[in-house]
């Protein structure tokens, strides 16, 4: 839409499954006759021969020749609708239209408002009570959020965090952690095609404060706080951010179960290293949540076992390799890496950057390692570029250590560990929200 | 009858949307130069080589000439200019 800004007509070609998704971006552009051309889902893995077949055949969406849309696309002249555009202002109110409670639940289902669990409908006085978790003033703008790279910024308020906060059924005493979240900037609802959800770990004084689990179970759906906090985190980024409708503002093609709720606490007292704030440059008497963009894979193991080596790096070679890992490890697996030698954190993501590798060929053959990677390889940034220099069948590193995070968390019913795929994205303050 | 609840609206605030208009479109596009634009999504360098092709086949007068952006998803604004500067048209591809 920008080069047709600049004069230049374009036509954009999209798999068909994006059909409704580009429209919308192009309404909410302002420019709701942008022209599209479409042609058969996937392109990837296809062969020039089935690639030129959908050329020379028909567009699925418009039903025509897919020649005749591109062509007639950049050729015919504009009728009155191209040349006025569309402008218009989209509100939101700020309260629904009163209604029976079994109505509401019914319209917030239809509105694609919840996860599909049953939520608290936000009422004035459940607001109230959340909007009292914290000094800040309900028409106070908290941030932005969007589902992709491409579609516009929604803003919001410290009052409509609280109502997606009232709807996930968290306390008020936990409302500056979703206030923190909401205000990281990072999405939880991420619209990629991958599914990827984000991962919040709580570090600080209020972890204790307000009952956060980082022992048995923390995980899992066994601890209230960790649990609706994360559960507010979601649905707040959906709601808040313009939706998270699948083929609209959505198309994570499997989904991810981390998009119920997937928030938990470090095990700093328990933990031998240095809490995951502190690494982050925080004070230890800060409290802090740290998002994690991915979780797309997930490893698992015990130990450190003697096969410890073979283990992580058979883990590391069947991840993702775009996407470095968070390593979540019980108290006792952290204990036994420091009985090995590795006194903090950082000398192990050091061991696990030296050693994490896979073939160059593999490594460039990855899907999003091509889309996401590669560019910046021709374009001469490193570490890509010195990457993309390798032969086929040499050995490349995959990580940088600053890339891989360790936190301590688990009840220490077993010396189990996760590795999870997550890049943090930022490490917000909540205390500025309390 | 059931008691009537209010309750809050729980989405956000959207930005106000601004009109754009497209640009004039080409009477012909016999000897334009029409920048074929690569979005560095897997494979579709493979597709815009074979739409070269099709043009070279069937309208050999068009003059096409590939294009990428320096990274996924980021806009380019010197990539844009380089299509402003001596394009006639542009086709994205294969894009989200």
């Amino acid at each position: 839409m920008a080069l047709e800004e600049a004069g230049v007509p374009t036509v954009a070609v999209h798999t068909h499954v994006f059909a409704r998704l580009v429209r919308s971006v192009a309404l909410a552009n302002g420019m709701p006759t942008t022209r599209q051309a479409f042609v058969p889902q996937p392109i990837v893995d296809r062969t020039p021969e089935q690639l030129r077949s959908y050329i020379e055949g028909a567009d699925p969406i418009s039903k025509r020749p897919f020649m005749q849309e591109l062509i007639e696309g950049l050729t015919k002249p504009l009728d009155e609708g191209d040349l006025k555009g569309v402008s218009f202002e989209r509100t939101t109110p700020r309260l629904v239209e009163p209604d029976t409670e079994d109505n509401l639940r019914q319209l917030f289902i239809d509105n694609h408002w919840t996860d599909n669990l049953p939520i608290i409908l936000p009422t004035e006085e459940r607001v109230a009570q959340m909007l009292a978790g914290t000094s800040h003033p309900a028409d106070k703008v908290v941030g932005k959020l969007r589902p992709t790279m491409f579609r516009e910024y929604w803003e919001f308020t410290v009052e409509k965090v609280a109502v997606n906060a009232v709807m996930a059924g968290a306390r008020p005493e936990y409302f500056p952690v979703i206030l923190a979240l909401a205000a990281s900037g990072q999405t939880a609802r991420s619209s990629s095609t991958n599914s990827f959800s984000v991962m919040a770990v709580v570090n600080g004084p209020i972890r204790k404060e307000i009952g956060m689990g980082d022992g048995v179970g923390a995980m899992g759906p066994y601890n209230h706080a960790n649990a609706t906090i994360g559960r507010a985190y979601n649905l707040l980024s959906q709601n808040l951010q313009g939706g998270s409708v699948p083929g609209d503002t959505y198309m994570g093609t499997l989904g991810n179960w981390y998009n119920y709720s997937a928030t938990f606490a470090e095990a700093e007292e328990r933990s031998p290293w240095a809490p995951l704030h502190v690494q982050k440059g925080f004070q230890s008497t800060d409290s802090t949540a740290s998002v994690f963009f991915g979780g797309w894979y997930t490893h698992a193991g015990y130990g450190p076992r003697d096969t410890w080596k073979e283990k992580f790096l058979h883990s590391f070679a069947a991840a993702e390799h775009y996407l470095p890992p968070v390593l979540v490890f019980d108290p006792i697996v952290a204990r036994g890496f420091v009985e090995l030698g590795f006194d903090t954190k950082e000398s192990l993501a050091q061991w696990c950057a030296d050693n994490a590798k896979v073939s160059a060929r593999e490594y460039w053959d990855n899907q999003w390692v091509k889309t996401l990677l590669h560019p910046l390889a021709v374009a001469g940034v490193e570490p890509h570029a010195t990457r993309l220099k390798a032969a086929p069948g040499d050995l490349i590193n995959m990580y940088q250590p600053e890339d891989i995070t360790i936190v301590v968390a688990g009840g220490e019913t077993q010396g189990a560990w996760k590795m999870i795929g997550g890049r943090c994205t930022n490490t917000v303050l909540i205390d500025a929200w309390r | 009858m059931a008691d009537l609840l209010t309750v809050h609206d729980p989405r956000g605030y959207p930005p106000k949307v601004t009109g754009k208009r497209l640009a004039a479109r080409l009477d012909k596009l016999d000897g334009k130069l029409v920048y074929l634009v690569d979005c560095l999504f897997d494979n579709s360098e493979v597709f815009l080589e074979q739409l070269q092709h099709w043009f070279e086949e069937h309208l050999p007068g068009v003059q096409l000439k590939h294009i990428k952006p320096r990274e996924s998803w980021v806009d380019d604004p010197d990539m844009r200019a380089a299509i402003a500067a001596d394009g006639d048209a542009a086709i994205l591809g294969v894009g989200l």
